[in-house]
């Protein structure tokens, strides 16, 4: 990394930080519930920075991501709720339990290429909601009613609102696994990943084992999307089946393509962005309905869809992308 | 044992409208190599399209015809407008641009139509008739309706000119260019066909699953199934699929049911039919890509 952009991501981290302890100056500014939706975005981010490691890094196809997300949602729920395990204890177990599930998936997946990858994975994520309701997992995932958790509790007698340590939590966890993915990119692993993606038969002709690579990729890029699903069940206390069906794959495809395919930068603003859009689309419908007297419900997968077919033919390289191409082009003009 | 019949008819039945869905499907890939992931929404928004006909006062089977076309014109507009431009994209922009309309006909349905259930009416008398209780008119009159399709299909690409045009541009698009074969245009049909025997599925299961933005999101993944198990470039091959895929789920029901009242064990049941349908695509997809009656493709490397 660059020492300039080092810089730049460490003052990004400061201003993370410091901002919600102004809560007391600005307390209109810097509400809980907003430090709660910056919290669902950083769960996003790190959603679809799992998605990005397999898609943008290793050049594999996912369409069931919400699979993973959903098997690191319950895993960390069962756990709280059965064994009565502390919210952050969680978290390593989601991972591991997804890593093997993803390791597993990774390994049919290794005879598919492409399109057909795309139709497993969406497959998958059909079928995920139903699988969690099945009868003999019943006592185990509540069935259809989902389980009810409780919100994690301010420690050592910290004093934060329980969404101000939410925030934290989720802030930590997220520099945490995005430091490690940087790191593993910049090394020998990473770049083994990347030739796998742009030459594949060169790679394997260098010595690299693709397929260890490619279903280990795989069970890490579930692990951490299986992260950001633990994350989301201790911050929104509750999992349910239905929330895990197809559209939630298909809200990590928009941020990934939004953000940009291979960017780690990209990933947050992937994050950020769905959780903005899904958040403003009911404010827009009532709009609509309110202040043009329109009989018609926009909904947030309006505006994905649109806006997924114009990034592909307007900015193929997703905001991040974009952004920098336009500042290449600025400086280039002005040299 | 009339049980067990009643399942197979009835497996015929969805699998007739499988079978729809998995020929539209292998219609795009075919031609185009591509894997339309919209194609159970596209087909859900036109049976919306045929709800409204109706609604406004037209007879089933006048705004049947009706929506087909309007589907005709709404797949070849789509090829035209928003795939054409992609022609040398990557794969992953090609899946991407299908999921941004799965989105937007999903979303646009339930916006315009609300997403409450809407019943759908059944052109087909109530009568008992025929094959006692064993089969109920509308299962009959969905296989009859779809059989005609597949017939017509047939006889269209079989025996007339541009269905041997549609067949030359899909499979060999340079040599059928040179004989002067407006090779863009057959593919933009062939995405009006597809989402015209798309929508005649729609329309005919509508009566059995209910109008809803969902509806077709199980029966698209069973259309994968058959198709794939038919071999995914094999039109009639998908079709066989989609009735062979059709059976197989009833009978998977039945067994676990009949399981179930054997031994009070509950292992599978009619809340496991995606599941099913997830096992048998992976399961084709590792051991047998090439389905039952597909060509197995060799690649020079």
């Amino acid at each position: 990394m660059a020492a300039s952009s080092k810089k730049w991501v460490l003052g990004v981290i400061a201003l993370a930080v410091l901002v919600p302890l102004l809560q007391p100056v600005f307390p209109e500014v810097v509400s809980d519930y907003r430090l709660f939706l910056v919290s669902t975005m950083i769960i996003a981010a790190i959603a679809v920075l799992g998605l990005n490691l397999l898609t943008g890094f290793n050049g594999q196809f996912s369409l069931g991501h919400g699979a993973f997300y959903a098997v690191g949602a319950y895993t960390a729920a069962i756990l709280m709720d059965k064994l009565n395990v502390p919210y952050w204890a969680t978290i390593p177990a989601a991972a591991i339990v997804c890593f093997i599930v993803g390791y597993l998936f990774g390994l049919p997946a290794l005879k598919l290429e492409g399109h057909y990858l795309a139709l497993a994975t969406f497959a998958l994520a059909l079928a995920v909601p139903q699988i969690l309701k099945y009868k003999w997992l019943e006592g185990l995932t509540g069935g259809v009613q989902g389980i009810v958790l409780m919100k994690p509790e301010v420690p050592f007698g910290l004093p934060l609102s329980e969404d101000q340590w939410l925030y934290y939590f989720c802030l930590l966890v997220m520099i945490v696994l995005f430091w490690g993915a940087a790191n593993m990119l910049n090394s020998r692993s990473g770049r083994a990943m990347m030739a796998i993606r742009d030459q594949y038969l060169a790679a394997d002709t260098m010595g690299i084992d693709t397929a260890l690579y490619k279903t280990v990729t795989f069970g890490i890029s579930a692990a951490y999307t299986g992260i950001a699903g633990a994350l989301s069940a201790s911050a929104i206390a509750f999992v349910a089946p239905d929330s895990f069906g197809i559209f939630l794959s298909i809200k990590f495809l928009i941020g990934l393509v939004v953000g940009g395919i291979g960017s780690l930068f990209g990933s947050v603003l992937g994050g950020i962005f769905y959780v903005l859009v899904d958040n403003s689309a009911q404010s827009l419908t009532q709009f609509i309905r309110n202040d043009l007297g329109l009989p018609f419900d926009l909904s947030a997968y309006t505006v994905f869809g649109v806006l997924l077919i114009a990034i592909i033919y307007l900015m193929p390289m997703g905001i991040a992308g974009g952004l920098y191409m336009a500042y290449r082009k600025l400086r280039g003009v002005r040299a | 044992m009339e049980q067990f019949l009643q399942q197979i008819a009835s497996g015929l039945a969805n699998g007739a409208i499988y079978a729809c869905v998995a020929l539209a499907l292998v219609m795009i890939y075919v031609s185009t190599d591509h894997i339309n992931f919209a194609q159970g929404e596209m087909a859900m928004f036109s049976t919306y399209i045929s709800w409204q006909l109706m609604d406004w006062g037209m007879s089933f089977w006048l705004a049947f015809i009706l929506t087909v076309l309007i589907s005709f014109a709404m797949g070849v507009l789509i090829e035209r407008l928003i795939l054409r431009p992609l022609h040398n994209a990557p794969v992953l922009s090609i899946i991407v641009v299908f999921i941004g309309l799965l989105a937007i006909f999903n979303s646009m349905a339930g916006a315009f139509w609300s997403y409450l259930i809407k019943e759908f009416p059944s052109p087909f008398p109530k009568a008992e008739f025929g094959i006692a209780g064993v089969i109920g008119p509308h299962q009959l009159g969905v296989v009859l309706v779809t059989l005609i399709v597949l017939g017509l299909l047939f006889v269209f690409f079989r025996y007339t000119p541009l269905g041997l045009a549609m067949r030359a541009a899909a499979q060999n698009p340079q040599m059928a260019r040179l004989v002067g074969v407006r090779v863009d245009w057959m593919l933009a049909l062939g995405w009006g066909l597809a989402a015209s025997v798309g929508a005649v599925a729609g329309i005919m299961v509508a009566h059995i699953v209910y109008l809803e933005p969902n509806m077709m999101g199980g029966i698209l993944l069973y259309a994968f199934a058959s198709a794939l198990v038919g071999g995914i470039s094999n039109p009639a091959g998908a079709v066989a699929g989609g009735f062979i895929v059709g059976i197989l789920e009833n009978m998977v029901a039945y067994a676990g049911n009949q399981i179930e009242k054997a031994t009070g064990v509950y292992i599978i049941g009619n809340g496991e039919k995606l599941t099913v349908a997830l096992i048998i695509v992976i399961f084709v997809l590792t051991v047998k890509p090439a389905g039952l009656f597909g060509r197995v493709v060799v690649r020079r490397v």
